[in-house]
């Protein structure tokens, strides 16, 4: 038993209808009680889905487990499948139907439905959201293509001269991360170097177009969450190489460009690519004042990692801490963390996150819908980069993260809630002006993310000027430090309490402020 | 509208048609009711004993994390409590430790039963018992279940007070008292209570009340009134030990509040000149605030999808009091011993459904096409969507709308997805 306030993923069964839902021509029925109907308002409230998601429950309730719930479970599919007519169903446990152990998969083949059924195994005790998702496109996958793998042997013939270059973009869902425009961005992309894309999936694609999978000379495994297992097992069927990089920024997406065309084995064009605007922005003197900027990170596995290398290579922030609450990808994070010199913080539990995060002292904070409530209260500035999100983050513009234009959204999304260089220049400069008091949050701090606490107490109730009890700042000191503008105050604050902490001082005056100053001057 | 037809006369008329219907039903579990009872009652927290889709579905039902810790949880089954490694007593003392251990202030703990735990045969009731000696003179240890199994939405809450009202203390004597039962928000709460003051009735307890130690004596002068129409098993168990229902429609609307409060005030034999003086005032208001909205609700259709029992009391005041033609009301379920006087409000000829069959149901939808729908937020745009207006019936949950003050709130609610409508020109 674990004791869980706030939970980063749903169970698994709500990966299965993630992918259903994605998908056209297929129909979930999913053996489930009353209540579990409520996954529906995920799909049409958070991503404002305009039908149904197309799952049928049981909704069985104490009644039905004293006569039969298998007939239930029969009646529903049977219902379903003349109901909705897919082209294909799938059928699988929730949490409490699997301790029943009705077994749908065997049920739903001794009823002769006149569509083929895939049964799913969604191990609600031991897995999560993201699994569930990874496990029902692979069985689906396998499902529908097991019958046409060719003989162990088989190598996989050259691409003929008439037919162009072609990929399959792989992992994209509902109740995804900015999926929608991803995959229009990638597609441009590669239409860009002569690349077709052969078939998206499971995102809009129809079981009809799982059987064109193989036709495709390699797999972009696009969310590695979901596709992951479904890539490794085309790789071994049909030999078609896996794509492995993820285009999330600027560098990974030029070299995204090179695996892609190093596997495709097709030239890359030496183009330019004009709309790809975050190198400049980055270079322009404004943005000197994001230089060392502390940002903290925890999301999925592919977003957390993708945005560490952004951050540090690309807008010259300091990762101070980089997490995730994917256990099946802790080893990639893991890897990612010791690379930027911090202690990856491998947790589901969003309790410990935010621990973590009142202590690494950020400026800002890159992280899910989870993240940004702790931001808020802490009052640092937030961007969403990954799920679970809100339903402000299912924007109605167009505004991919993956790509170049992905990278452009990404600059203005992580800047904007940042004190602008000019802005912050100013300030220092009538921080003392009346009109333009410490107090009063810059314009751009108010909207949505960038939550300075709004109270009577404003910044000076932050953890800038409150006394750690292991210290006593004399009056002279403190002043001085109220003079350091607000926004490296903490810093100030921390700095020197830790010079004062390694001295072993514990009172703490003008002096021990600028000598600590000049301490960490390097 | 005259005051004839607004006040409800205590005659009941011939029992109308109910359908029942079995099928898929697209409503929430019990468990949801954690989300405004830990709100109400503000030195409790809810252990739900479940599965990671009960802690998914709670905090997707509160509109995701609103705050930042909240007082309520889920210990999650793993497979090393199903398959018996792990001793899920032992384990639940330990969950129960933490939260003890990171929570001082809490004086009542429920241990709250969901689908998994009922299936797996998980007492919390010996737990609940175990744990009040452990803790014996600090928490208060409660069981109720959640399960979806067992209870739909609103039945939630009426599951935990009926477990708590073992816990109530013998009133002792015959001396009447109010007992007003089911959640209100604070301030209905308050503006009730001015009422009843006002009318000389009283001693008068709320159930629940703002804190988990607030037990009201119950005995057999304990009349009770029911704020809430979802309170049925509650009110049995009050039954059994001696206290009285008295029948009244639900305090929505201004007629429904005039009627709520003259059954109280029949049964302390508040004279009829009082009872004016001191509801007057609030009735002319409610009517008042209710006019605002009668022009464009009147004449307009409207049907219930099944979610809250709040449906039958909702559409007698739409219906009389805003002038509002019903064309389905679906309710997960009747209860005859509260709902008997609203049904009696209620035109004979309404279509009445109790249970859901919901492919069936929303076939009935488009084929009637109503100017309004009340269902649940998983349903709402995929209306919306077919162009068919809807109100999302968990707003009706979480806003003050009861009494003479919310009357027009609460018209407020219907009127506002018909305005959006009228202004919108996209």
């Amino acid at each position: 038993m674990d004791l869980t306030f706030w939970t980063y993923e749903g169970p698994p069964h709500v990966g299965a209808i993630r992918v259903a839902d994605s998908m056209k021509g297929v129909h979930l029925v999913l053996h489930s009680p009353q209540g579990d109907t409520y996954a529906d308002l995920l799909f049409t409230m958070i991503e404002r889905e305009n039908r149904r998601p197309p799952v049928t429950y049981t909704t069985f309730q104490a009644r039905d487990l004293g006569a039969s719930t298998a007939e239930l479970f029969l009646k529903s599919l049977e219902e379903a499948c003349d109901r909705f007519k897919p082209q294909i169903m799938l059928v699988g446990d929730s949490c409490t139907a699997e301790l029943i152990q009705d077994q749908p998969g065997s049920l739903a083949e001794s009823a002769n439905l006149p569509v083929p059924v895939i049964p799913l195994e969604l191990l609600a005790y031991s897995r999560k959201e993201n699994w569930g998702a990874s496990e029902t496109f692979y069985s689906l996958v396998r499902g529908l293509l097991s019958r046409s793998v060719p003989a162990p042997d088989w190598v996989r013939p050259d691409r003929s001269d008439e037919k162009s270059p072609s990929v399959n973009l792989l992992g994209p869902s509902t109740l995804g991360f900015r999926c929608r425009d991803d995959i229009k961005e990638i597609t441009r992309l590669l239409g860009d170097i002569g690349v077709e894309v052969n078939v998206t999936a499971p995102l809009g694609a129809a079981p009809l177009d799982l059987l064109r999978i193989p036709e495709a000379d390699a797999n972009v495994s696009l969310y590695p969450e979901v596709s992951d297992s479904t890539c490794t097992w085309l790789e071994r069927n049909f030999k078609q190489p896996i794509i492995k990089t993820v285009p999330i920024g600027v560098s990974a997406t030029m070299e995204f460009l090179k695996e892609v065309t190093e596997k495709l084995d097709i030239e890359l064009p030496s183009q330019e690519f004009p709309e790809s605007r975050l190198p400049w922005y980055s270079r322009s003197v404004d943005s000197t004042y994001l230089t060392g900027k502390r940002v903290f990170i925890f999301a999925d596995a592919t977003h957390a990692i993708a945005a560490a290398r952004i951050a540090k290579e690309e807008l010259a922030f300091e990762v101070v801490g980089l997490g995730t609450y994917s256990r099946e990808q802790a080893r990639q994070v893991r890897t990612a963390a010791k690379e930027y010199g911090v202690d990856p913080l491998i947790t589901d539990n969003y309790l410990e996150v935010e621990k973590s995060i009142s202590e690494a002292q950020p400026e800002l904070v890159l992280g899910t819908q989870m993240e940004r409530h702790i931001a808020k209260r802490l009052g640092i500035a937030c961007a969403v980069i990954s799920t679970p999100a809100h339903v402000q983050d299912y924007p109605a513009r167009y505004s991919p993260q993956m790509g170049f234009e992905g990278a452009n959204v990404i600059f203005d999304t992580w800047v904007h809630p940042l004190m602008m260089g000019l802005e912050e220049h100013l300030l220092t400069m009538f921080r003392d002006d009346f009109e333009f008091n410490e107090k009063v949050a810059p314009s751009h701090l108010a909207s949505e993310g960038g939550g300075i606490k709004k109270d009577g107490e404003s910044v000076e109730a932050d953890s800038d000027l409150s006394q750690s009890a292991n210290f006593t700042w004399e009056l002279s000191a403190e002043k001085e430090l109220r003079k350091i503008p607000f926004f490296v105050r903490g810093k100030a604050r921390r700095n020197t309490e830790k010079f004062a902490s390694e001295k072993g001082m514990t009172v703490i005056n003008v002096d021990t402020l600028y000598e600590a100053k000049a301490h960490f001057a390097a | 509208m005259n005051e004839a037809v607004l006040a409800w006369d205590g005659q009941e008329k011939a029992v109308n048609h109910l359908v029942q219907e079995r099928g898929q039903r697209a409503v929430f579990c019990g468990l949801t009711s954690i989300v405004w009872l830990h709100r109400k009652i503000q030195d409790a927290f809810f252990l739900v004993v479940g599965s990671r889709t009960c802690a998914h579905l709670v905090q997707s039902a509160a509109g995701v994390m609103i705050f930042a810790e909240p007082r309520f949880a889920t210990a999650v089954l793993s497979d090393r409590d199903l398959a018996g490694m792990a001793d899920c007593n032992e384990e639940l003392d330990r969950v129960v430790g933490q939260v003890v251990a990171r929570r001082s202030d809490i004086k009542t703990i429920f241990l709250v039963s969901s689908c998994p735990s009922e299936v797996i045969k998980l007492d919390l009731g010996n737990a609940a018992e175990r744990l009040r000696r452990t803790y014996a003179g600090k928490i208060n240890f409660v069981d109720y279940s959640g399960s979806g199994i067992e209870t739909t939405f609103s039945q939630g809450e009426d599951s935990c007070l009926q477990s708590l009202v073992k816990q109530l203390p013998d009133a002792g004597n015959e001396d009447p008292s109010l007992l007003v039962l089911g959640t209100l928000s604070d301030i209905v709460e308050d503006q009730f209570r001015r009422l009843f003051e006002g009318l000389g009735i009283g001693p008068v307890s709320f159930f629940p009340g703002r804190a988990a130690g607030d037990l009201p004596p119950v005995g057999p002068g304990t009349r009770l009134l029911a704020a809430q129409p979802y309170v049925n098993e509650t009110v049995r168990s009050l039954q059994a030990r001696g206290a009285t229902l008295l029948r009244a429609p639900f305090p929505y609307g201004a007629e429904g509040s005039q009627g709520w409060f003259r059954a109280a005030a029949d049964a302390w034999q508040v004279p009829v000149t009082r009872f004016r003086e001191v509801i007057g005032a609030p009735l002319e208001r409610a009517r008042l605030a209710v006019s605002q909205h009668q022009s464009q609700l009147t004449g307009k259709r409207i049907t219930f999808l099944p979610d809250s029992q709040l449906e039958l009391p909702l559409a007698r005041f739409l219906n009389r009091e805003c002038g509002m033609e019903l064309v389905e009301i679906g309710t997960p379920l009747f209860e005859q011993q509260l709902m008997q006087v609203e049904k009696s409000l209620l035109p004979e000829t309404v279509r009445l459904t109790e249970g859901q069959d919901l492919d069936p149901q929303l076939d009935r939808v488009r084929r009637d096409r109503p100017d309004l729908t009340v269902c649940g937020m998983g349903i709402a745009n995929p209306l919306e969507a077919e162009g068919l207006r809807t109100k999302w019936s968990i707003e009706l949950m979480f806003t003050p709308i009861q009494g003479f003050e919310q009357a027009g709130d609460l018209a407020g609610l219907f009127t506002r997805p018909l305005t959006r409508e009228a202004q919108l020109k996209v």
